[in-house]
């Protein structure tokens, strides 16, 4: 087992989940409740990430994060050092890799509470943060649970996006899906089965988690 | 707290009625001015799409009118020329949803606890003053239920707690007793009755059976279109009709043109032509906005209008005699619906007779028979 590799995942997958779930959660009530022109267009913009091929992705935000991109050129600025190769490169990559995990999950629950429920919050004297804490939140709560493990697990499994953002650097860009790739090509097959194989039960047990736990939640309530 | 002291405020002074103006056109159409006065049931009566729920949502705040001005509680809600809109949390009102609303994941007693107001201190307090409405609405015992585990007559009782929770200034009713069985209806409306003693704020209720506003409604207001075509007590409102298409909304069926002979005064009546008939209609204040020789519509009620008996004669039949012509009989429940072809008018004429009439002067289709129109209750409308 590599443990530095599974540390790499581990802390992208904490980063992603911290940064890209919030994110996702505003963008997906904006999208549930919001009718605004356009709403189609950001809407497929941000569930590209789920049908183009990750190297895809991988070679357009290389590109951005770049030194001879606006984007790259200002990180430079900020904190001294490029955005590319590195750790933070990796996580800004992850982040909008798994932008429609974080959104379409939660955005699906934001639509199924009925508009006369929240309309009635409303009329119960709620603002509209009260109501969001006490009654949009509880009700979509099964599906912003999906959105943190499926962004987790996902993050811990990308391959090429991570690759051609980050490159293969151990104890900075190597995760352990890399990790893996790397001993299969050096014919180190036993340590490649040990990782895949963690790497297997882990996304086994997440979905059975998320499973178990809508089920749960959807028998509350009712 | 200052929206509670206001509140307070108007409560003691008078002004505790609605008052509501609005006007769009798009998306859907509203031409509509309502009062309502505190511990008064207005009832908004119409077909299904007729615009009258959103009038119900654009007073809750939930969608805002082009153009209007609502006001309760001695607070100005809306105001499109100053720019006011007040959002729904900010209006004190108390509203009963057709499908009810209610929080999914909380009992009945946290959804009527969630609506009081903020002024209510400590757990044991909201949870005290939340049981007290549940057992106001009848549901002692049911306070740790989920709504999932109610009927559908104790969810909108909870629902129906959860708007008087919040001390409101109006109460809302949309459609309340449509998704119950018949029996579960006749209960509800007539705790609504009992319940509605106590409150002195207005209430606005709205459906599309007329027989439940007439029931429940001190006044009802006829919406077609957004537009409020007549308001009054229900028995104005269906038994004198200010036009033809209220009337037809209210459901006369006869309804046919005629043309004013002369108009009547104190003790003398005024005259109507109709298919070849003078027709005698005690006479109105209002019948001197139809000048001799206007076209005009006019009514009778169905049972309203006398067989003459066959066999036995009596001096009623010279009330506006009509003879005509049995087109069908249609036996409604111990009424039999009889409808008549009279000689130079297109559309029928209906009378109601109870069962044993009919079988007593043994009528039967394509009979010739005899009726009176009662005088009083001929009712004129513009044409």
């Amino acid at each position: 087992m590599d443990w530095t590799a599974l540390n790499v995942s581990l802390q992208l997958g904490f980063w992603t989940v911290l940064l890209a779930c919030p994110l996702g959660l505003a963008l997906a009530r904006l999208l549930a409740y919001r009718r605004f022109p356009g709403r189609r267009i950001v809407e497929a913009t941000l569930a590209m990430p789920l049908v183009l091929p990750p190297t895809v992705i991988g070679y357009y935000l290389l590109a951005t994060f770049g030194r001879d991109a606006a984007p790259g050129r200002l990180w430079e600025s900020l904190t001294g050092h490029p955005l590319a190769f590195t750790f933070e490169g990796l996580v800004a990559a992850s982040i909008i890799a798994n932008i429609p995990f974080a959104i379409q999950p939660v955005q699906r629950a934001f639509e199924a509470i009925p508009r006369e429920v929240r309309e009635a919050a409303a009329c119960s004297g709620m603002t509209p943060w009260t109501a969001f804490w006490r009654i949009d939140l509880p009700l979509a709560w099964p599906g912003i649970v999906t959105a943190l493990v499926f962004v987790f697990a996902h993050t811990l499994g990308e391959f090429g996006v991570v690759l051609m953002v980050g490159g293969n650097i151990p104890g900075a860009t190597q995760t352990l899906s890399i990790a893996i790739y790397d001993r299969v090509q050096a014919f180190d097959d036993a340590a490649a089965g040990q990782m895949a194989l963690f790497l297997l039960a882990f996304s086994f047990l997440a979905i059975a988690a998320i499973l178990t736990l809508s089920e749960r939640i959807g028998r509350r309530h009712g | 707290m200052d929206d509670i002291a206001t509140r307070a405020a108007a409560r003691i002074g008078e002004d505790t009625a609605l008052n509501a103006r609005m006007r769009q056109a798009q998306p859907i159409p509203l031409n509509i001015t309502l009062h309502c006065a505190a511990g008064e049931l207005l009832a908004l009566v119409g077909p299904s799409g007729s615009g009258k729920s959103t009038i119900l949502r654009a007073i809750a705040g939930l969608v805002r009118p082009h153009e209007g001005r609502i006001a309760c509680a001695g607070a100005v809600w809306l105001d499109t020329d100053r720019g006011v809109h007040l959002p729904p949390h900010r209006r004190p009102v108390g509203i009963v949803f057709q499908s009810y609303a209610l929080f999914p994941h909380m009992t009945a007693l946290e959804n009527v606890a969630s609506a009081l107001p903020p002024g209510t201190e400590g757990r044991s307090e909201r949870m005290h003053e939340a049981t007290r409405l549940l057992a106001r609405v009848h549901l002692e015992g049911l306070e740790a239920r989920r709504p999932s585990e109610l009927s559908g007559g104790q969810q909108q009782r909870v629902a129906l707690a959860r708007a008087l929770a919040r001390r409101p200034a109006i109460l809302l009713l949309d459609e309340p007793f449509s998704a119950v069985d018949e029996a579960t209806r006749k209960r509800l409306q007539s705790e609504l009755l009992s319940l509605r003693r106590d409150l002195s704020i207005p209430i606005l209720l709205v459906t599309h059976s007329l027989e439940e506003a007439s029931l429940l409604g001190d006044r009802l207001c006829l919406v077609h279109r957004g537009r409020g075509l007549q308001t009054g007590a229900p028995a104005d409102v269906i038994g004198r009709p200010r036009t033809a298409q209220v009337a037809r909304l209210v459901g006369h069926t006869n309804l046919f043109e005629g043309q004013i002979e002369s108009v009547g005064a104190a003790g003398r009546p005024t005259i109507l032509r109709w298919a070849g008939h003078r027709l005698e209609v005690a006479h109105r204040p209002d019948h001197a906005a139809h000048p001799p020789g206007a076209r005009i519509r006019w009514l009778i009620p169905p049972d309203r209008i006398l067989l003459h008996q066959r066999v036995r004669p009596s001096r009623g039949e010279k009330e506006n005699p009509v003879e005509a012509e049995i087109e069908s009989l249609l036996a409604i429940g111990a009424l039999v619906r009889v409808t008549l072809r009279v000689a130079g008018e297109a559309n029928p004429l209906a009378l109601h007779l109870p069962a044993h009439v009919v079988e007593r002067n043994s009528l039967r289709v394509a009979d010739r028979i005899g009726v009176s129109l009662l005088a009083r209750a001929i009712h004129l409308m513009p044409a």
